[in-house]
């Protein structure tokens, strides 16, 4: 009677488990079918032309996705360029070199950073950060890196720039504690190893730490780029929500997350509604195709350096 | 248990006790502060009515109304052919209050600017780019301007705000109405997008040589500078309640039966060019539960509620309007 109770409660728990599972993915496919239902017309209208399509004009009912994309992927790569470095940098301060006390206020600090809302990142964004670059950042580089496109163009302060720079603030301690984690799993015998070997300590941590932990690091990362992908407030108050295809880090963008955020609302008339419909599965589509490439690379670092599964 | 019994027999009373009549509106956010004083007011002088009011986007209200999950609409700009024909019987506009356009600026030193509509849709087609130009220097005599370059700053979310400015543009500028169009979101031929008010004016206080349009409740409240615009009649007019009523003054003669009217470049000695009216939306038929006392409120509103708009920064409806919106009130049957 006892062991059938048992397998009883087993069942439910097996069940309940199942269920939830399996729920994930279904919602994930309604939200798709939703999305597709939703934005149909746009499709109807334009067909894959959507996506390549430079322009975006409510009035003339005219969509296209290119500027968009082209802004979302930008900033969202600019911010892991700036913030995997600094991770990577305060990951290794806390585990190879500060003591216990630092070690403890500066995660928690680093930590904190991921609990501050969004929209305080877009305030102090727009109201010290953007001044900042516009007075002192973009007018240097503009001056001596002004011949490459990158750093071409009138200093706004708004623009790709300031949001790859708030992206890259908001996803290091995500990235960092993830790092940190990595390198405390690095065995110490790798490190003894190293030393024994006449290592330095810079050497020791360089390749007994950071390289075994190549594709741990590249994870973390890719969790970092799906959080830059998807991030609306802040990118919408310092990017200049111009959506054009320019090759200076300077000049306005706009994002497709922020676009949903800025137009959905008060979108104007139906095709409008689906226009920003399919730019959300457009969004969705994008996140996907980030993550399974870095996936792709992933798995190749594993390969290579055969560590980190 | 004894507490939990007492607790439930006070929830009860309390429940039985504020059971008014409901009504739910749904809509513009422009005059929301306005409206949660007004049904709070009117709540206050008639508890058993109470009005509950979401402030989900002009837009999102004419949804809701057409939909009918709401008891009543709010937009900011009239609704459209192709939406009063989806709406299941006829819709009635009611004009609450006005709401006007101002256009901001940062000319460190600079207190007076002057333009007329012309220069400002030139402005932000992008086609004069420097505060210097002559066409600028030569509408502002009295001040020297300085030899900067423009940038132009506009509202990135879609909102009645830009549907205003925009309507105005078309009908200042032939081509601004050809290449650009109005609308609660438009194709910026220049300039920098920030979100919402706050945004718009973040980005103007920084960057000397910009200019931006806002409300002018936003601006008055934070004490912006402002352009004085050229109206219709030819005089340099500031933003203010006055000169907002006075534009819907100088259009009541053309005003349509159903309210439905641009005020925009509107005509009148003292008006002020970039105004417009924001609506209450409701059925011409309604429920007599539902319809009677939104009724009695919405005569309360051009009462007392102007009144009480005034203090709020918002622009009251001028007299001989009001009697016309009082008028089309009556048309409201309940079945």
């Amino acid at each position: 009677m006892k062991k059938k109770d048992k397998d009883f409660s087993d069942k439910i728990f097996y069940w309940i488990l199942k269920i939830l599972g399996y729920g994930t993915m279904v919602l994930l496919a309604a939200l798709v079918v939703v999305l597709l239902k939703v934005s149909f017309p746009i499709f109807e209208k334009f067909g894959l032309k959507f996506f390549i399509l430079n322009d975006w004009n409510p009035v003339t009912r005219v969509f296209g996705a290119l500027p968009f994309i082209y802004g979302t992927v930008v900033t969202s790569l600019l911010a892991i360029v700036i913030a995997v470095p600094v991770s990577i940098g305060i990951a290794l301060f806390v585990t190879e070199i500060a003591n216990s006390k630092i070690k403890k206020i500066l995660s928690f600090l680093v930590e904190m950073l991921a609990a501050i809302p969004s929209v305080v990142y877009g305030l102090w964004g727009l109201f010290v950060l953007v001044p900042w670059l516009r007075n002192s950042v973009e007018p240097f580089l503009g001056k001596y890196l002004g011949f490459i496109p990158l750093f071409y163009g009138a200093p706004y302060g708004v623009g790709v720039l300031a949001a790859g720079i708030i992206l890259a603030i908001m996803i290091v301690p995500t990235v960092s504690s993830i790092c940190r984690e990595i390198f405390y799993s690095v065995p110490n015998l790798f490190r003894e190893g190293a030393l024994a070997l006449g290592a330095t300590h810079w050497e020791m941590m360089k390749l007994a730490v950071v390289k075994s932990s190549v594709s741990g690091i590249f994870g973390a990362s890719i969790l970092g780029l799906g959080r830059a992908l998807g991030e609306t407030m802040a990118v919408t108050m310092v990017i200049g929500n111009r959506p054009q295809i320019s090759p200076s880090l300077f000049s306005p963008a706009q994002t497709l997350a922020s676009l949903i955020a800025n137009e959905y609302n008060e979108a104007s008339n139906s095709s409008h509604l689906a226009a920003l419909t399919a730019m959300g599965l457009v969004l969705l589509m994008v996140s996907l195709a980030v993550n399974t490439f870095a996936k792709i690379i992933q798995k190749r670092f594993q390969m290579r350096t055969g560590v980190g599964k | 248990m004894k507490r939990l019994v007492i607790l439930v027999l006070i929830l009860s009373f309390y429940a039985y006790a504020s059971a008014a009549q409901l009504i739910n509106g749904a809509g513009a956010t422009f005059p929301y502060p306005l409206y949660s004083k007004w049904f709070n007011e009117y709540n206050k002088q008639k508890p058993n009515v109470q009005i509950n009011y979401q402030s989900i986007g002009s837009g999102g209200g004419i949804r809701q109304l057409i939909d009918q999950t709401m008891d009543f609409g709010a937009s900011d700009a009239p609704m459209s052919e192709e939406e009063l024909s989806m709406a299941k019987s006829p819709v009635l506009h009611i004009p609450t209050v006005l709401g006007a356009v101002v256009l901001s600026y940062n000319l460190p030193g600079i207190t007076k600017l002057n333009l007329t509509g012309a220069l400002i849709s030139d402005i932000f087609m992008g086609k004069i780019t420097k505060w210097n130009d002559s066409k600028l220097q030569a509408t502002n005599k009295e001040v020297k301007l300085p030899d900067i370059y423009i940038s132009v700053m506009y509202r990135s979310d879609g909102s009645g705000t830009t549907a205003i400015f925009t309507d105005y543009l078309v009908k200042i500028s032939p081509e601004w109405s050809k290449r650009v169009g109005s609308g609660k979101s438009v194709k910026w031929p220049t300039g920098l997008g920030g979100k919402g008010n706050e945004g718009v004016s973040g980005l103007i206080k920084q960057a000397p040589g910009s200019i931006g349009y806002v409300e002018l409740i936003y601006a008055k409240q934070n004490h912006f500078s402002y352009v004085n615009i050229q109206n219709n009649a030819g005089t340099f007019v500031a933003p203010s309640l006055d000169t907002v009523t006075a534009a819907a003054q100088g259009t009541l003669q053309a005003m349509p039966e159903d309210f439905r009217m641009s005020i925009t470049n509107g005509d009148g000695k003292n008006a002020y060019p970039i105004s417009a009216f924001t609506y209450i939306l409701v059925y011409k038929n309604m429920g007599k539960d539902i319809g009677k006392p939104l009724v009695e409120f919405l005569n309360w509103s051009m009462g007392p509620g102007q009144e009480l708009a005034k203090n709020l920064g918002y622009a009251p409806l001028p007299g001989n309007l009001i009697k016309k919106v009082r008028g089309a009130l009556t048309q409201i049957k309940f079945n």
